[in-house]
């Protein structure tokens, strides 16, 4: 059996798709109402488990066989008709999806399964096939026995060359029609036996018809071969494997008669390994033996078909694929880290230019131009590579979901929006963990039990759901539930008693919400199956700073939560805005900036405690000096020879971050800086200028908070050092 | 000259693993994705051996063999079905559409030849 690894990885690879195209179609079969299910998406279904099993087979994962095997037997049944698509089949069928996505992942990982859901779901899986398995059923439950009906063992080849006795065989063989209509030939046959041992064959002709009643399809020989062998019967027997119910066939084992020359009739013996070509002509009374020459010109479509072969057969060796290339992320990578040193180095050329005094030369500046251009094309296209749909990522969320409802007893229903925005890699791949955990949370926390919703008026079925969106050079993903909202009161206490704030601070609503993010907290009463494992809103919150990203919490009590997390689209550049702060440059990204001001002396104000605000149209907005923040310098006492660049925080809270200069806006290369200092508070990473020079990445709202935590209400202390 | 073999199989791995099998044994291959596909690239490759799997979309194994057997020119050429099943019923029902033999998923690359060999005239 062929097993390179390449071939292994192609297998797992094809699973996902398979995976993909099982959860679509179950999800169409349990959203179109009864009848309605179209044949052909059930037939995907079918397949997409037959195709798994079959390849799962060919590398020996015998657990993914066994249970995709009973699978399909249920989806069989469905495809026949004999099992519609009811709420509890669709059930079991969507618990089986994902159980057999677990067992892909195990099998993939080499690890151990860590759910005992399969046996259960087997036996639930033949439950619904019908009583067609029900043997099989008690044998699956049983334990490893294997199914009796699908032997995947090789049969045993009788490939015993020892020095065993040789015997001789008789063979009586006459053909019927079909066997020449199924594209077998006795020669073949013939030829397979003479491999065996030393074989003789006689034709009987005496049953050919004269000419006018022939029918050249059918076959009238009847041959008589005398084969002498070590092999067993068995062999014999397996040679005539494919003919067997097209022919007749007699084998006897003779054994003394040795003499197989003095038989029947008319001796046309054939020696089959010297003289071929009159045994083809013998064995398939084909136009040019039985006469029928004047009306079919005799051309045997094998030999015309190998004439023509060689010419054109290389450009059709790839046709049937599609058009795409399989890359090691390793490449992908190795030419996104690449493109983004041809990005500085065309920074470094452009400096260059200047500093030689060529900035009015218009070659030099329409040279650089292009190249600046295509710098960004190439780079835009190689992000593009790594860029995937949500899909993949929001299909796992249902099976989590399913998984969380059915631990939790509650009844939700799954809906996803913009599954086809596209995200880098990387962000989806980061996004699984702080996903998991918010998904897991709704269904615990945010949704209520089915007599609390009834209580309130509201469908027994709760509500999930997750969406995707491009939102300005961003994605915005939103997991929104329309449970009870958060139980603000309990919350406040909740943060009393832990101590997490003093009990007589007073906490908009915003900010009693943004408490769930503070380490330590739970509002779970009792840490559940579901929740409670460890890790809290805290962590979802830090993953994704991690991420360079947002979460926003909001809730309408009686109505619901949504979790808003908005992420850049890539972990690898950044459109910034170059600035200089006390001499340092440093780059902000532009996604954070909603505006730059420069201030006259009349918008700016001071206010009691130690800080100063600027006034932005009709709200005052506090002004954070950058300088400070990194403690180059204190406090600016005139900002208005400064610049301020108005940010907002996924909260919607805004600050004026303050700036000496700004220098120049441009796209830069992120180089994390967290793999050689850990996480620097108010600095998201760092970037190499044209000058070669490293800036660091301003994260602006932690920038803000590293200062504006001395100068707000202490209650807020904790909250704002987040 | 080898042995010309068009393998129809919408899997991929089941394609990749096949044409691996026969071009060490030294056939020449062509791969095709469903049944459609396969019955497109009947002409332009001219195969002496088909291997055709059963579950496909588009048309299956059966319809693959019936629009052989029942076209003017490929209408002798050998036809091995791929199954995941052995059952003797299988193996009846593939005959009785008209197939050559079959080869049981997962296949072993020698029986794999040695079905093809048992059914071409190499």
């Amino acid at each position: 059996m062929t097993s390179s690894s390449d071939i292994r990885q192609t297998f797992f690879q094809e699973c996902e798709e398979l995976l993909e195209m099982l959860d679509d179609g179950l999800t169409e079969i349990t959203d179109t109402p009864g009848d309605a299910v179209d044949p052909e998406t059930v037939n995907s279904v079918f397949r997409a488990v037959h195709s798994i099993k079959g390849g799962a087979a060919a590398f020996g994962l015998d657990a993914l066989v066994k249970f995709a095997h009973q699978f399909e037997t249920a989806l069989d049944e469905m495809r026949s008709g004999r099992l519609s698509a009811t709420d509890a089949v669709m059930k079991i069928l969507l618990r089986s999806a994902d159980h057999l996505s677990a067992l892909v992942v195990v099998a993939r990982d080499n690890t151990e399964i860590n759910t005992s859901v399969g046996a259960d779901l087997l036996e639930k899986l033949a439950q619904i096939s019908g009583s067609s398995v029900a043997a099989q059923s008690s044998a699956v439950a049983g334990g490893p026995a294997e199914e009796p009906d699908f032997g995947f063992q090789p049969l045993a080849l009788a490939f015993d060359f020892g020095p065993a006795a040789e015997s001789t065989f008789t063979i009586v063989f006459s053909a019927t029609k079909r066997l020449f209509a199924n594209g077998n030939d006795p020669v073949h046959l013939f030829r397979a036996l003479a491999e065996l041992g030393s074989l003789s064959v006689k034709v009987d002709t005496d049953a050919l018809p004269r000419l006018d009643d022939l029918d050249c399809a059918d076959s009238y020989f009847t041959w008589l071969l005398i084969l002498r062998t070590s092999d067993s019967e068995e062999a014999i027997r397996e040679v005539f494997e494919f003919v067997d119910g097209a022919c007749s066939l007699e084998i006897t084992r003779e054994e003394g008669a040795e003499d197989i020359t003095t038989k029947p009739s008319e001796p046309q013996i054939v020696d089959v390994g010297r003289a071929p070509e009159v045994v083809d002509t013998a064995a398939t009374p084909q136009p040019d033996s039985a006469g029928a020459r004047q009306d079919s010109p005799p051309s045997p479509p094998p030999s015309r078909s190998r004439g023509g072969a060689g010419s054109d057969k290389p450009t059709k060796a790839a046709a049937g694929f599609q058009g795409t290339v399989r890359v090691d992320l390793e490449l992908v990578d190795r030419l996104i880290n690449i493109v983004g040193e041809l990005v500085i180095n065309q920074a470094v050329l452009s400096q260059c230019v200047q500093d030689a005094g060529l900035s009015k030369s218009p070659d030099v500046i329409s040279g650089l131009d292009e190249f600046k251009n295509l710098a960004r094309e190439i780079q835009e296209n190689v992000m593009a590579i790594r860029a995937q749909s949500v899909k993949p990522l929001f299909q796992r969320m249902a099976r989590i979901l399913r998984e969380a409802s059915d631990i939790s007893g509650k009844v939700v229903r799954f809906e996803t929006e913009g599954e086809a925005t596209e995200v880098d890699k990387t962000v989806i791949e980061r996004l699984v963990d702080p996903l998991t955990h918010i998904i897991r949370n709704s269904v615990d926390h945010g949704l209520e039990l089915a007599e609390v919703r009834r209580a309130a008026g509201k469908p027994e079925t709760g509500r999930v759901k997750l969406s995707a969106a491009h939102r300005s050079g961003r994605v915005l993903i939103e997991v929104s539930d329309d449970g009870g909202g958060i139980n603000r009161p309990k919350v406040r206490q909740i943060a009393i008693d832990k101590g997490l704030i003093p009990p007589e601070s007073a906490l908009s609503d915003n900010e009693i919400d943004k408490l769930l993010f503070l380490p330590g907290f739970s509002t779970a009463r009792e840490v559940t199956d579901l929740s409670g494992r460890g890790v809290g809103m805290d962590v979802v919150r830090s993953s994704i700073h991690n991420l360079g990203g947002r979460v926003n919490i909001a809730s309408v009590p009686g109505q619901g939560t949504t979790l808003s997390i908005s992420l850049p689209l890539t972990l690898a550049v950044l459109d910034g805005m170059v600035v200089d702060v006390a001499g340092q440059t440093m780059v902000i990204p532009i996604t954070a900036i909603i505006e730059t001001l420069r201030p006259s002396a009349k918008d700016i104000h001071q206010v009691a405690s130690n800080g100063q605000v600027v006034a932005v149209r009709d709200t005052f907005v506090p002004i954070v000096d950058l300088a400070e923040v990194f403690g180059h310098r204190k406090r600016s006492d005139d900002y208005t020879s400064m610049v301020l660049l108005l940010v907002e925080s996924g909260q919607n809270e805004r600050w004026a971050l303050a700036v000496d200069r700004i220098h120049d806006q441009r796209q830069v290369v992120i180089k994390g800086l967290e793999g050689n200092y850990g996480h620097v508070p108010g600095v998201a990473a760092a970037t190499i200028l044209g000058d070669g020079k490293i800036a660091l990445i301003i994260d602006p709202e932690e920038a803000a908070l590293r200062v504006r935590a001395e100068s707000v209400s202490p209650s807020m202390m904790r909250l704002e050092e987040l | 000259m080898s042995i010309v073999i068009l393998a129809i199989d919408d899997s991929r791995t089941i394609r990749e693993m096949l044409r691996e099998a026969l071009l060490n044994a030294g056939f020449e291959v062509h791969v095709a994705v469903d049944g459609v596909d396969g019955l497109e690239q009947l002409s332009k490759v001219s195969p002496q051996v088909v291997i055709t799997d059963i579950n496909m979309p588009r048309l299956d194994g059966f319809g693959v063999i019936e629009a052989i057997r029942s076209g003017p020119v490929f209408s002798a050429v050998p036809i091995l079905v791929l199954t995941t099943e052995s059952a003797p019923d299988l193996k009846e029902r593939a005959r009785n559409s008209g197939a050559t033999g079959w080869i049981v998923k997962p296949f072993d690359d020698v029986k794999l030849v040695s079905a093809i060999r048992r059914v071409s005239s190499h």
